[in-house]
């Protein structure tokens, strides 16, 4: 009775050709590595900036809702009633409200030298106080408008505004001219995620802007936060609220959806990145395959004095289908190490939380294991038909 | 313990190896094969150990009738009754003496620690009981030789198959592995040689002489 190799002789036996030759060994599963660090790293930076995106989300709330003229029947600019913004304060779920209104025809200048041409893509709107803790907009620098500065020549900032200004700090001799007034520079934002308009706007006090800039009081945008569990229902209602005379005139949006957006776009292109890290895990696996014939070939004589010790086809076989997949499973292993590790640090860099999915790891060393058990399998079935004599008689 | 029957060997492409050869060798018996090369005594020596089928004729060894069998018992058989010991003692170049010697009991179904243990007493018994941990380069080539003894002799087989077992070895150290062969010979092991060596062959009890495939007349001793 010829017994079974226990496991761990098994091992043995398999792993003894990589001992013998650890560059050949390092270099193979080298290519295996390869493979499996890109498919993992992907993965796991996809993952990542989808958990840096979430918590940005999360950050940003997804309950902001806006709402703003479209055209009339006659593709014309539509306007919101004056009431827009008390009628969707009265919405059941909505918990604030604050609205800008453009002001037609006005620009902003540093100077009153400058061409009047050369807007610079500044906008000059009319702000409500609530505006910041509606939007999630901060400040980067100085004071927000309240109830007394918003009647008074005073102006707050987009974070681009400013910089297309030139304000480098708000203050008494930071002005800017709108509408051929003056407005001191009382404050710049931050950027905005949720309301990007307000980066290139200059923001008046709604007293100011009608009584200085002749603001004829009609809102452009509403912003809306609604509590999370009434969202989609405040979406449903928000446009008739706003006009009830003219529905379909209203535009509603969820500015969160644009950030949703880029992410689905995002994982597009990680399909086309994981195929490229398949092509990198098949050509290591051609390498692994490579080795395992040189090595048949090159240990025909141990091949032979196997059998005459008394090895079944099969061990044979088997022994070398283990060295393979001992190869491949090296590799893979290094793969997923070196890409969780690539993963964490770019993802740390990015301020992203790492994020290494389970399944991508799973996958990656069965991945690996098939690749193994393909690439030894004629290697080894050659290995295993070789005549003893012939074997032996191999220099 | 070896009955060969009319055995045929024709390699493809025509060139018959043997011819219609018989012979007989006895359990404990020592027998030399000897013969010129090309003479069909390594083909001969394939077929007793097993490792190649005639193609016609009946090969039995150690009561049990090769041609009826398939690889798993034909490799039940090489693991547990024959040794082989060849010209270029085929030893694993990175493994211990030790080593080498245990993975010739590796197909026997043994544990890892009994083939330690008879491992280590078949080193002793060649001699080579303080050489256990030495790697092949660093043992001469008698003392190669003798670890390859040892490892086809570990698992106490019935016979003892041995290939040139001293045509890479001096006189002296070709002589020390005689003396060991004939030790085993001694302590009832069937020990086949095969050699082109008439010298050596005359100094075996039994002389079996092979020529062009057939066996010769007997050479007086």
């Amino acid at each position: 009775m010829t017994a079974r190799l226990a496991p761990r002789d098994a091992i043995a036996v398999g792993g003894a050709g990589l001992r013998t030759r650890p560059l050949r060994a390092f270099l193979s599963a080298l290519g295996i590595a390869i493979g499996i660090a890109a498919m993992v790293g992907v993965v796991g930076l996809s993952a990542s900036s989808r958990a840096g995106l979430d918590r940005e989300m999360a950050r940003l709330g997804t309950n902001l809702l806006t709402a703003q003229p479209g055209t009339d029947m006659t593709g014309a600019q539509a306007e919101l009633p004056l009431t827009a913004e008390a009628m969707a304060r009265r919405v059941d779920g909505v918990r604030e409200v604050a609205a800008i209104g453009h002001l037609d025809g006005v620009a902003a200048y540093r100077t009153g030298k400058i061409p009047k041409t050369d807007t610079n893509g500044i906008g000059v709107y009319a702000a409500r106080t609530g505006l910041p803790s509606a939007t999630g907009a901060r400040l980067a620098a100085g004071r927000w408008l309240d109830a007394a500065t918003g009647s008074y020549p005073a102006a707050v900032l987009g974070a681009t505004a400013a910089r297309r200004l030139g304000v480098a700090a708000p203050g008494p001799d930071a002005q800017v001219l709108a509408g051929g007034r003056w407005f001191t520079v009382i404050g710049v934002l931050e950027p905005v995620a949720l309301a990007p308009e307000l980066d290139t706007a200059v923001l008046v006090g709604w007293p100011a802007a009608t009584s200085a800039l002749g603001f004829d009081g009609h809102a452009t945008t509403v912003y809306t936060r609604a509590r999370d569990a009434a969202v989609e229902r405040v979406r449903s209602v928000l446009g008739a609220t706003a006009n009830p005379e003219a529905p379909d005139e209203v535009q509603v949006s969820r500015p969160s959806d644009a950030l949703a957006a880029k992410r689905a776009a995002g994982r597009a292109f990680t399909g086309l990145l994981l195929g490229l890290g398949a092509v990198a895990l098949l050509v290591g696996g051609v390498g692994v395959a490579n080795t395992m014939v040189i090595s048949v070939l090159e240990r025909r004589a141990e091949i032979g004095l196997r059998r005459a010790l008394g090895a079944r086809r099969g061990q044979v076989r088997a022994q070398f289908l283990t060295e393979a997949l001992l190869l491949s499973l090296l590799g893979g292993i290094g793969g997923a190490v070196l890409g969780a590790l690539v993963t964490a640090g770019y993802a740390l860099w990015q301020g992203w939380p790492p994020v290494v999915p389970p399944w991508a790891l799973a996958g990656g060393l069965a991945a690996t294991l098939l690749i193994g058990a393909l690439a030894g399998l004629y290697p080894a079935v050659r290995a295993s038909r070789l005549p003893p004599t012939e074997a032996l008689a191999a220099p | 313990m070896i009955e060969l029957t009319e055995v045929t060997k024709r390699h493809p492409g025509g060139v018959t190896a043997l011819d219609r050869v018989s012979l007989r060798v006895g359990a404990g018996e020592m027998v030399a094969i000897v013969g010129p090369s090309g003479s069909g005594k390594s083909t001969l020596l394939n077929i007793i150990g097993t490792l190649d089928r005639p193609t016609s004729g009946d090969v039995v060894i150690d009561g049990r009738r090769v041609g009826g069998l398939g690889d798993a018992a034909l490799s039940e058989l090489r693991a547990g009754r024959i040794g082989f010991v060849f010209q270029q003692f085929h030893l694993a170049p990175g493994t211990s003496a030790l080593g080498n010697v245990a993975d010739g009991l590796l197909y026997t179904g043994v544990r890892r620690a009994e083939r330690a243990r008879r491992a280590a007493a078949a080193l002793e018994r060649v001699g080579l009981g303080h050489r256990l941990d030495h790697r092949p380069h660093e043992l001469s080539g008698g003392e190669k030789q003798r670890v390859a003894i040892a490892r086809a002799v570990a698992g106490d087989p019935p016979l003892l198959l041995a290939d040139e077992p001293t045509g890479a070895l001096d006189t002296a150290s070709g002589a020390g592995v005689l003396d060991l062969l004939r030790g085993l010979h001694a302590a009832g092991t069937t020990v086949v040689v095969i050699t082109h060596d008439r010298e050596i062959a005359a100094a075996l009890p039994r002389r079996i002489a092979v020529r062009d495939g057939r066996i010769a007349a007997p050479e007086p001793a």
